[in-house]
């Protein structure tokens, strides 16, 4: 790591960001273990290995589990969390997004898409964001 | 080699204040109310009082602003900060520091007008749970809940057994919040809120203080009640976010209590009466898995037939727990408190007979950080 601040590289997690404005599924893998890291740190965890590289992950996984966020019609309506096993090996938390929450179930097969969406932290802005389609 | 802290402190006494709803009290009166009725209790004074731990949702710097309102100035504090289960933390670190002569006598308290307030306050969810709008810590229970469903086949009558016995249990404490009675059926039926938590699944929301005074097994013995000594604690944990659990079956509890039986000398056997965080009827089933009162993913099958209710084969959560006592956002002092109920013999129609060993567990997060306490009275510590 270098100690000039001028010289530093992209923080972390606004690599990601970026790479997912391109368009691009992009996440952290240490050189060293190859394990995949998500969300995106400096370090990689548990080795400490300062050796972290951003690489293109293939999009396909399966929900590991999901729940239907109960909501009234007034405040939006309910909405579909799922954590989806990738076949690479991370894990992601998002949203299934052309199944009704109820009928999204453990183990459908999924594949990951860089959209922009109407909800949470990045809603209606530019920054698109990893969510889910049925495969 | 750990130095073993078995028998190393007592607690001494315990109180709760404002429970269910008390319009415009702070978080502070609250812990303020709790902790004179933990005084009266034990018998000692405010100035008694040389050591601080606690926390709430509300305050930074949770010790400094218990000290200044009791106006004490304790030679020892502590605010570990892990969510529900800090005060069973709060309990061994308070134990190791009156085992080195750092203090004699530490309070331990939390306050919270929840149910005023209307939000939890937690200020920082992480970046993640916010771009989905996963508002943990309940959605966060709903993803393990339904894993254990898929993997074991838990179902929803089971989750609903847990909350019915809480219930129960509930309807012999005099202090506790809801007593109305409720069938499993009710449960099933009550509203969805994050599928496959449904409202009944859920502890209370509710408003309350409560407070322990913790101090060493010498001073102990000369004081109005029996003591309530730790025999073991371990903490263990894991992560902070829901995203990052490895397996969403197990909780970090099955290395604090194995750590904790160790320290005390027990197994799961040995406990009489147990006192677990139930934030979602979920979590009791887990814990009682992880804990070792049964085999992973035997949870719901060990829970049904009220095997957990009164009259039941192992006593859970004899206050009614945070599903049915009380819930004012953190949980976890009152495990230790109606723990040391049982072990003094006061705890009334609840009572359970000959109870000499305890155990008290309280979670932090979505399965973040769990810490087991041992607890036994003097015929248990010898």
């Amino acid at each position: 790591m270098s100690s000039a601040k001028s010289s530093l590289p992209l923080a972390p997690e606004a690599e990601f960001w970026k790479h997912l404005r391109d368009g691009r599924l992009m996440i952290q893998r240490s050189r060293s273990s190859g394990r995949y890291v998500y969300y995106p740190r400096l370090l990689c965890p548990g080795t400490g290995a300062n050796d972290l590289e951003f690489v293109e992950i293939d999009k396909k996984g399966s929900v590991y589990t999901t729940t239907v966020v109960r909501r009234s019609d007034k405040d939006g309506g309910d909405y579909n969390v799922v954590l989806v096993n990738m076949d690479e090996g991370p894990r992601f938390l998002g949203r299934v997004m052309d199944v009704a929450p109820p009928n999204v179930t453990i183990g459908m097969r999924v594949v990951a898409s860089i959209e922009k969406v109407a909800f949470g932290l990045y809603a209606n802005t530019e920054q698109p964001i990893i969510v889910f389609r049925k495969a | 080699m750990t130095k073993s802290l078995r028998g190393k402190s007592a607690i001494v006494g315990t109180g709760y204040y404002g429970l269910g709803s008390a319009p415009g009290f702070t978080p502070m009166d609250l812990i303020a109310g709790a902790t004179a009725r933990a005084l009266e209790d034990a018998g000692l004074k405010m100035q008694d009082i040389d050591g601080i731990c606690g926390g709430t949702f509300y305050h930074m710097f949770p010790t400094s602003s218990i000290a200044e309102y009791l106006g004490i100035r304790p030679k020892w504090s502590d605010c570990d900060q892990t969510g529900g289960s800090s005060f069973l933390s709060h309990f061994m670190q308070a134990t190791m520091a009156i085992d080195a002569g750092i203090c004699e006598t530490v309070l331990i308290a939390y306050g919270s007008n929840l149910r005023q307030m209307r939000t939890f306050g937690i200020i920082d969810l992480t970046t993640f749970d916010q771009v989905y709008e996963l508002m943990t810590p309940m959605p966060g229970f709903a993803l393990c809940a339904a894993r254990h469903m898929h993997e074991f086949g838990t179902t929803r009558e089971q989750l609903a057994e847990v909350a019915v016995a809480a219930r129960k249990w509930a309807q012999l404490h005099p202090d506790a919040v809801k007593k109305d009675p409720i069938t499993i059926e009710d449960v099933i039926r009550s509203p969805m809120v994050s599928d496959p938590i449904s409202r009944l699944d859920c502890c209370l929301v509710t408003d309350g203080g409560a407070a322990i005074i913790v101090t060493s097994p010498e001073r102990a013995k000369d004081l109005k009640r029996p003591p309530v000594y730790f025999l073991g604690g371990a903490g263990a944990l894991w992560g902070r976010e829901v995203s990052q659990i490895a397996d969403m079956t197990v909780s970090p509890a099955v290395e604090s209590a194995s750590r904790a039986y160790s320290m005390a000398g027990v197994t799961a056997s040995d406990v009489d009466v147990v006192q677990l965080y139930d934030a979602f009827t979920i979590n009791t089933i887990m814990f009682l898995e992880d804990l070792g009162f049964c085999k992973k993913g035997e949870g719901g099958a060990f829970v049904s037939g009220g095997r957990i209710a009164p009259g039941g084969e192992l006593p859970v959560n004899t206050n009614g727990g945070g599903l049915s006592f009380a819930h004012p956002g953190m949980y976890g002092l009152f495990t230790l408190i109606e723990a040391t109920a049982q072990l003094r013999g006061t705890a009334g129609d609840r009572q359970i007979k000959g109870a000499e060993i305890a155990l008290a567990h309280g979670n932090g997060n979505v399965f973040c950080h769990e810490f087991t306490s041992i607890l036994g009275t003097e015929a248990a510590l010898t």
